[in-house]
């Protein structure tokens, strides 16, 4: 391909980069009285570029721009996906900013950007076009959590945040640098098939692959690679939490895909086993420390943790089942959380943040239709059925069950009933115990609209699971 | 048998739906609640009659079979259907879900709304578990159950209830898991989550032995056997009147009916090879659990050990199986193990049902469920003790009440298959006379124990007719229980055949 055609598959890309420059541009000159406009024009660049993307979907799999970049229905999933989480999480963010003081362009042009990495990273063919989509996401991220300088959490979550962050970028970097070394190329499809020349347990191979994989569980946040998350989580403001929780989830799971699926597919006997320990520590420390949590954020960081363990079963798998099963699991959780943090939010007011368990208590006479919600939520994170969740945790089971891996889909199991209890836990708050704050919810109508589709979004997948189990088959068909 | 409506979809959909609707009328319209619930309920359950009337008796296969495609991805299908296991059991839950209903009618105070609401959801989950022809679709059911519970034992429930609902759930969560990954296992063997096939597959004997003992992980805690019964005296004592009866008027057989459904036809070499556990279980539960019952001081608590060594004889009935063959060589006594089994299930929900709404109808009176509490009730509320010697008769198996027939032709299968299986089997007609008949005495007979006894009313209409139409239904099964055998006979007849040929 040469000329505009090579550019075609990137329109999305393209166009979000320069509408996220432009909309910068456009708050350098509002007056602070007409900020919402840089929240409407963020608003639109994403509507725009969800329907670039729709508009250049591609047929099967386009690689371009010098191998560096790829388009396939994966992508295509992915990057719409990313859209809408993205658009939730700005909406969410509004309300929350303006009663704070904190209602500034900067969030929503840095919220672009870290799209806009994002984008790239699930579009990487190449280990350096992956590299450059993750800095661009991470560096937007750090100021993002960064975002309210007054307070001393969010620094502090955003030093360890960029500390760990950079170690992880720098392993991946090393790892990449080896691997380019023994392979000679830096394209994911060249990788390939050099790698599946070379002999599986080449010990430059091995070592280039742990460092990766060091990276990778990094950014996922798998044990023992998890230790920032918690304290990201609690420290950044709801909004950019959710940023993190959600979005940047999807990145990591692009990546895990991009690099060891199609880069290093190959060595599968090699990274299978370790993601075996990456996933078994993952399941049992996020749901067991979950349960001595107090503060609803790092519980949710906790059970990210845990989840995450379920998305690397899937992957290791081996499997068109088990990477179909990742993704669904990918996008599940993402939706799960989305709501989960999304009533934080709904909860807080100014001078008060809703982020601690005991927060939640007597929901149920407060609100209930918002107790129903958070149940809905909790229950499908539990992985209890009729909810999305208990689809996602079955076809990873499915998924290890078949490539005769049963005893994981046992340990799988036995976690999630660990896992329960922290859940059951806020149910048994909302519902069973007194309210111990009276306030009435004060959040906007849109607010309250979004997060209210986004819960029963949970349950109309767990009853008619079928639509979004097709999507992620067809992804990765 | 051609049906022009989707009888199943409607009764496990229409007390979901109603369900909702009821939480949209809210806890601020309490009165349009209560009627509304109690419509659908009364509906659902002349829904089912047709279950009954139009129910071929004559043959083994599935009736009323709906099936449409639900998850394509994982090949999942939306398979419903009964046969002469599953029919009488969704019989028994909208029966009994009626009577719930009209028993919380004035007690409920906090949130009517929403507890009558479980009770619906429930209901039609409940069904689902019953009607469920593929195994994700009944997993999904056999889960779902434990969330509209969990809320009814937390909320309306007693002092200890969070303790008891969390126990309750994660009891129940940790055994269905094992049944989970069991099923997917199946899954991948067979191709396929019909349970038909399921049935008809062919599998080796360690594959049998971990699937049984998988299975048994989810229904031995639902049933519950000795010795992971813990957590239902915890829930049965800390919840609601209704949650109770529910508990253990329909939970409690779903144990049950999964071995009929699952371990019997698709491990019938492990449940041969390890008959001995189960049968062993089954004695233990019925001799040991019953001295415990003996012991209590709390009415619940008494009532919900009763349970236990009353669903022993279920147990015991499904697996001596294979002794009576070894013994007699004929498959006569196996059918009637089975049918024992089942008549046991179905009696001891109508009784155990009514007990628990006797203790209710106690409780509300003087908010204890102590046993020494009470003393000479019958002097102030004898139409309410005629009603609870009555239900005590049928609980310890007095011949002409529904609880001697089961136990009857458990105890005779049992003989077919050893006298000592039998002996054992047996004290329970002691033992059960024994706790049962005694709290009997130390609650209703006697000097009146203290003033608030003196003070109380006899029951009012509502609780006359609920226990009026559950002490009819006692007698009428005690009396003439061949409508319910004959329903069931050749289903049975068919599962007996079926589990005694080797699958290896």
């Amino acid at each position: 391909m040469n000329g505009m055609s090579a550019f075609a598959p990137a329109t999305a890309e393209i166009f979000l980069v320069a509408a996220a420059c432009g909309v910068l541009l456009v708050d350098l000159f509002l007056p602070e009285r007409r900020r919402a406009l840089t929240y409407w024009l963020a608003m639109a660049t994403l509507l725009g570029t969800a329907f670039c993307l729709l508009a250049t979907a591609p047929e099967g799999r386009i690689v371009t721009l010098t191998g560096a970049f790829v388009a396939d229905p994966l992508s295509q999933l992915l990057k719409l996906f990313t859209c809408g989480v993205v658009a939730v999480a700005f909406l969410y963010a509004r309300s929350y900013l303006q009663v704070r003081g904190l209602f500034k362009g900067e969030y929503y042009v840095l919220g672009l950007f870290a799209t806009l990495g994002i984008f790239v990273m699930i579009s990487a063919h190449s280990m350096l076009s992956l590299y450059l989509g993750l800095e661009l996401m991470s560096l937007s991220l750090y100021a993002m959590v960064a975002f309210n300088r007054e307070s001393p959490v969010a620094a502090e979550a955003a030093m360890k945040y960029f500390v760990l962050g950079a170690i992880a970028t720098g392993c991946f970097l090393y790892g990449t640098s080896i691997l380019y070394g023994v392979t000679g190329s830096l394209d994911l499809g060249e990788i390939a098939r050099r790698a599946a020349e070379l002999d599986g347990l080449d010990i430059h191979l091995l070592v280039a692959l742990s460092f990766i994989i060091v990276g990778v569980a990094f950014k996922f946040g798998a044990v023992p690679f998890h230790m920032w998350l918690p304290d990201v989580y609690q420290g950044a403001s709801t909004p950019v939490t959710m940023f993190i929780g959600t979005a940047a989830k999807i990145a990591s799971l692009a990546m895990i895909i991009r690099v060891l699926v199609e880069g290093l597919g190959a060595m599968h006997a090699s990274w299978s086993d370790m993601l075996v320990v990456l996933a078994v520590l993952s399941m049992a420390i996020g749901n067991i420390v979950a349960i001595a949590q107090t503060n609803l954020k790092r519980m949710l960081a906790y059970s990210t943790i845990s989840h995450v363990g379920f998305i690397l079963l899937g992957i290791l798998a081996g499997t068109p089942a088990g990477y179909q099963a990742a993704v669904y699991y990918t996008l599940a959780y993402v939706i799960m959380a989305g709501a989960a943090f999304g009533m934080i939010i709904l909860l807080s007011r100014q001078g008060f943040e809703a982020d601690e368990l005991g927060d939640f208590s007597g929901l149920n006479a407060r609100s209930p239709w918002f107790a129903a919600i958070m149940l809905i939520v909790m229950f499908s994170m539990a992985g209890v059925p009729p909810l999305l969740g208990f689809y996602a945790k079955f076809a990873v089971l499915a998924a290890v069950v078949e490539v005769g891996r049963t005893w994981l889909a046992v340990a799988g199991v036995l976690f999630s009933v660990i896992g329960a209890f922290y859940y059951l836990r806020v149910v048994k708050l909302m519902y069973f115990d007194a309210p111990g704050d009276a306030a009435p919810l004060t959040a906007p109508a849109d607010l309250r609209w979004v997060l209210s589709l986004n819960g029963l979004a949970v349950l109309a997948l767990g009853i008619f699971p079928q639509a979004l189990v097709a999507v992620s088959v067809r992804a990765l068909g | 048998m051609p049906t022009s409506l989707p009888l199943l979809s409607i009764l496990i959909w229409l007390p979901i739906l109603g369900g909702l609707a009821v939480l949209a009328v809210g806890d601020g319209r309490a009165p349009l609640a209560r009627r509304l619930s109690l419509g659908v309920a009364a509906l659902t359950f002349l829904a089912s009659l047709p279950l009954w009337v139009r129910f071929d008796p004559t043959t083994a296969a599935m009736q009323f079979t709906e099936r449409a495609p639900w998850i394509p991805a994982f090949d999942a299908w939306y398979h419903l259907g009964v046969d002469g296991i599953s029919m009488p059991l969704i019989l028994l839950t909208t029966f009994i879900t009626v009577l719930v209903v009209i028993a919380g009618w004035e007690v409920i105070k906090s949130r009517p709304a929403q507890y009558f609401a479980s009770f619906l959801v429930l209901e039609g989950v409940m069904i689902g578990v019953f009607a469920a022809l593929d195994a994700l679709l009944f997993y999904v059911f056999w889960e779902a159950m434990l969330i509209p519970m969990f809320i009814i034992i937390g909320v309306w429930g007693g002092a200890r209830r969070v303790y008891a609902t969390l126990k309750f759930f994660l009891y129940t969560f940790l055994g269905s898991v094992f049944m989970l990954v069991a099923l997917i296992y199946l899954r991948v063997e067979a191709g396929s989550y019909d349970l038909l096939a399921l049935h008809r597959l062919p599998l080796g004997m360690t594959e049998q032995t971990l699937i049984f003992l998988a299975f048994l992980a989810a229904f031995a805690v639902k049933v519950p056997m000795w010795p992971v019964h813990t957590w239902l005296p915890d829930a049965h004592v800390e919840a609601p009147t209704g949650g109770s009866v529910i508990l253990a008027a329909i939970m409690l057989k779903m144990g049950g009916y999964g071995f009929l459904r699952f371990s019997l036809p698709i491990t019938p070499d492990a449940s041969h090879a390890l008959d001995w556990l189960l049968i062993g279980l089954s004695l233990v539960a019925v001799v040991y659990i019953g001295f415990v019952a003996l012991a209590q001081n709390d009415m619940k608590k008494l009532i919900a050990y009763s349970s236990i060594a009353h669903m022993g004889f279920v147990t015991l009935g499904l697996f001596i199986a294979w002794r009576i063959l070894a013994n007699t060589g004929g498959a006569d006594g196996i059918v009637m193990g089975l049918q024992g089994g089942m008549v046991q299930m179905v009696s001891h929900g109508l009784i155990s049902g009514a007990l628990f709404l006797c203790v209710g109808v106690l409780y509300d009176r003087m908010h204890s469920r102590e046993i020494s509490a009470y003393g000479g009730v019958a002097n102030t509320m004898p139409v309410f003790a005629a009603f609870l010697v009555l239900f005590a008769m049928a609980n310890a198996g007095l011949p002409g009440t529904s609880g001697f027939v089961g136990e009857f032709l458990v105890i005779l299968a049992s003989f077919k298959a050893s006298f000592w299986y039998a002996a054992l089997a047996a004290t329970t007609l002691i033992l059960g006379a024994a706790y049962t008949l005694w709290m009997v005495k130390r609650v209703l007979y006697g000097e009146v124990a203290n003033e608030q006894v003196a003070a109380l009313t006899d029951i009012g209409r509502r609780e006359f007719l609920v226990l009026g139409v559950l002490a009819l239904a006692v007698l009428l099964l005690g009396l003439w229980p061949a409508p319910l055998i004959d329903v069931m006979a050749t289903t049975l007849q068919g599962l007996a055949e079926h589990m005694v040929q080797s699958k290896l």
